[in-house]
């Protein structure tokens, strides 16, 4: 083929405005398989909007988005997410009125259609793979619990928990330490180091700790457009860089 | 001495699940055997005529409790199930040798005060009983898969779906008023005779009519437990909480709020039939916004994530009104407006809130309290 790419996920040109403002403009950004990249940059450089326009919740005003050499501009949110793209939100989403177990029971994607769902059995098989899910994301212990009673932390790991028994091949995290204690942002990155072994990742922080713990490469976001891209150390010394975000 | 607590606890403090069961249970009681005995035949059958709304009434428990989705034209699916049942009654009791009198005998009286001299042809399929039996689900169901359809696919929810669903009632009820000829006008499809051959107006046919609602209720009622408690009933929950979550989880939201839609108006629809058989007339004094905006209320007084508290509710509501009326007709609006703001502000969750988060932990302290009492006594 002409055209195809090697890359998981490919960006090319995309851009969005609202109301004429260019929240992305013209961005190009390639993820291979495997990798784990974080996307740094200050307050509305666009990284939110940038998983936004992936994962199909905002449109793409211009540009293309390819996943595994698949056009998904235009596509359902849904569609997107049974291609293997799996996205986690800024503030825990997660469903507050029912069990850890319900859960991560309703994240398995299996039974989605209607009829699916409501002659849905729970077998053996379903109750051991949310077990191991629970037990990697720490939450073994509480799979009986409401999940409104879950901490913080722990509703973090629920939601990149939801996201793990997709199984996606991309997953996409809007600050998942946000708001964690020093010692749950450790297991978060070793929970991080465990699960990219399959997949590739997307990481959106702030914390820089926690970037430098974890990142292979990093991508500095600046109005809508990549303004660095490379290793931490060669990002941390671009002097461009320093002046729009890491100096203050 | 665990086990013990454990089993004490579980009698005082039931499970959800068993809860639910005592509570179907009750009102299987209530409605099947305590009211026939203690009510005369004229207000049981005011009873049967209550329980038709608590059809409404659990379709909203599922539409607007579970999956908050609130609908304020649920009348208009109540009344498409009574017209169409009344549709066959009145073609029944309006044979040629009933209507000899008329200009076109064989047709419906307020036809031909109307000056129509054939049965209009979407009529014509309400001559059987077993088309009109699946009229009255599937006319109702098909008007809310097109309406669910035109928006919850394109995403409108909450406030501007309950709008719309109003515009909905009022809509109905004007063309329902406005084609006299067709609908019976304002005054409705009245004088309903006989069902295949049965008179439907003497006592015992009131009885068997009754029983055959409160089967009808219940069945409606196991329906919309099973449909609560199985996986789909977790994403109605989870759409009602969490909406973009359940989407970007794979699911195809608008399809189970469409689902969850007709499944009300399906419920609401059988509530219409057997209020026509109950009450033998149909209006369109029973599909306007009032009508609606009232069931969403009987719906909330009994707790609008409880299916048992919904049925309660309307019994409640119901006894009420008829009770006040009967003394102060020109009160009760104003009592109805008032318990419902203090419904919504006192307890959200209704009846079924007052006894699960009220009553039975205050039990279950009581029956705690007798159980602790001598263990401080040896301690001191």
């Amino acid at each position: 083929m002409a055209n195809s790419t090697d890359f998981l996920l490919a960006l090319e040109n995309v851009s969005v405005s609202f109301d004429g403002f260019k929240a992305v403009n013209a961005l190009n950004l390639y993820i291979d398989k495997g990798e784990l990249r974080v996307i740094i940059g200050p307050n509305g450089a666009g990284k939110t909007t940038v998983l936004d326009l992936i994962c199909g919740r905002t449109r793409v005003s211009d540009g293309s988005i390819k996943f595994k050499d698949q056009e998904i501009t235009g596509r359902k949110e849904q569609e997107i997410v049974r291609l293997g793209i799996g996205r986690k939100f800024q503030t825990p989403t997660i469903y507050e009125d029912l069990t850890v177990f319900e859960n991560l029971e309703l994240s398995l994607p299996r039974g989605r259609t209607v009829t699916g769902a409501l002659f849905w059995k729970r077998t053996d098989e379903v109750a051991r793979r949310v077990r191991d899910i629970a037990a990697m994301i720490f939450l073994e212990e509480q799979l009986d619990r409401s999940a409104e009673t879950l901490s913080h932390g722990q509703k973090q790991w629920l939601e990149i928990g939801m996201l793990l028994i997709q199984d996606p091949e991309l997953l996409m995290l809007d600050e998942p330490v946000a708001g964690m204690s020093v010692a749950e942002r450790g297991k978060t990155a070793e929970l991080l180091r465990e699960i990219i072994k399959n997949r590739s990742v997307i990481v959106i922080e702030h914390d820089m700790k926690f970037v430098e713990s974890i990142a292979h490469r990093v991508t500095v976001l600046h109005q809508g457009q990549v303004l660095a891209e490379g290793d931490m150390q060669s990002v941390q010394a671009n002097p461009k860089v320093k002046e729009v975000y890491l100096g203050h | 001495m665990s086990i013990t607590t454990s089993i004490a606890t579980s009698i005082v403090r039931p499970d959800k699940r068993s809860l639910e069961l005592i509570g179907f249970a009750l009102v299987a009681a209530l409605i099947l055997v305590v009211l026939p005995l203690a009510l005369d035949i004229f207000r049981l059958n005011l009873v049967g005529k209550y329980l038709t709304y608590a059809f409404v009434a659990v379709g909203l428990v599922l539409c607007w409790g579970h999956t908050g989705i609130l609908s304020l034209g649920q009348g208009v699916f109540f009344g498409l199930g009574g017209y169409c049942m009344a549709a066959f009654l009145k073609l029944e009791a309006s044979s040629v040798a009933n209507t000899k009198i008329q200009s076109t005998p064989g047709i419906p009286d307020f036809m031909d005060w109307n000056q129509i001299t054939e049965l209009p042809f979407f009529w014509i399929p309400f001559k059987s009983l077993p088309l009109a039996l699946i009229a009255v689900i599937v006319v109702p169901a098909v008007l809310a898969f097109i309406l669910g359809a035109a928006m919850f696919k394109r995403r409108v929810g909450g406030v501007y779906f309950a709008i719309i669903t109003q515009a909905l009632a009022a809509v109905m009820t004007i063309l329902i008023v406005g084609r006299q000829g067709y609908t019976g006008g304002i005054n409705g499809i009245t004088d309903l005779r006989t069902l295949w051959g049965r008179d439907i107006r003497p006592d015992g046919a009131k009885y068997v009519l009754y029983f055959i609602c409160c089967f009808l209720l219940l069945g409606t009622m196991f329906v919309a437990r099973f449909v609560a408690a199985s996986k789909l009933g977790r994403i109605l929950v989870a759409t009602r909480d969490k909406e973009d979550r359940v989407r970007f989880s794979g699911y195809d939201v608008a399809n189970f709020k469409i689902f969850v839609f007709c499944l009300a108006a399906a419920m609401a629809a059988v509530g219409g039939a057997m209020f026509a058989l109950q009450v033998g007339f149909m209006s369109p004094s029973f599909v306007g916004i009032v009508p609606s905006i009232e069931m969403v209320i009987f719906c909330a007084v009994g707790g609008r994530h409880s299916i048992v508290g919904a049925v309660v509710g309307t019994l409640v509501v119901n006894w009420g009104k008829t009770l006040f009326s009967e003394s102060f007709p020109e009160l009760w609006l104003f009592a109805m407006g008032g318990l419902f703001i203090a419904v919504v502000l006192a307890f959200p969750r209704g009846l079924a809130g007052l006894v699960t988060d009220q009553l039975i932990p205050r039990l279950a302290s009581l029956r705690g309290v007798g159980r602790r009492q001598p263990s401080p006594a040896p301690a001191e």
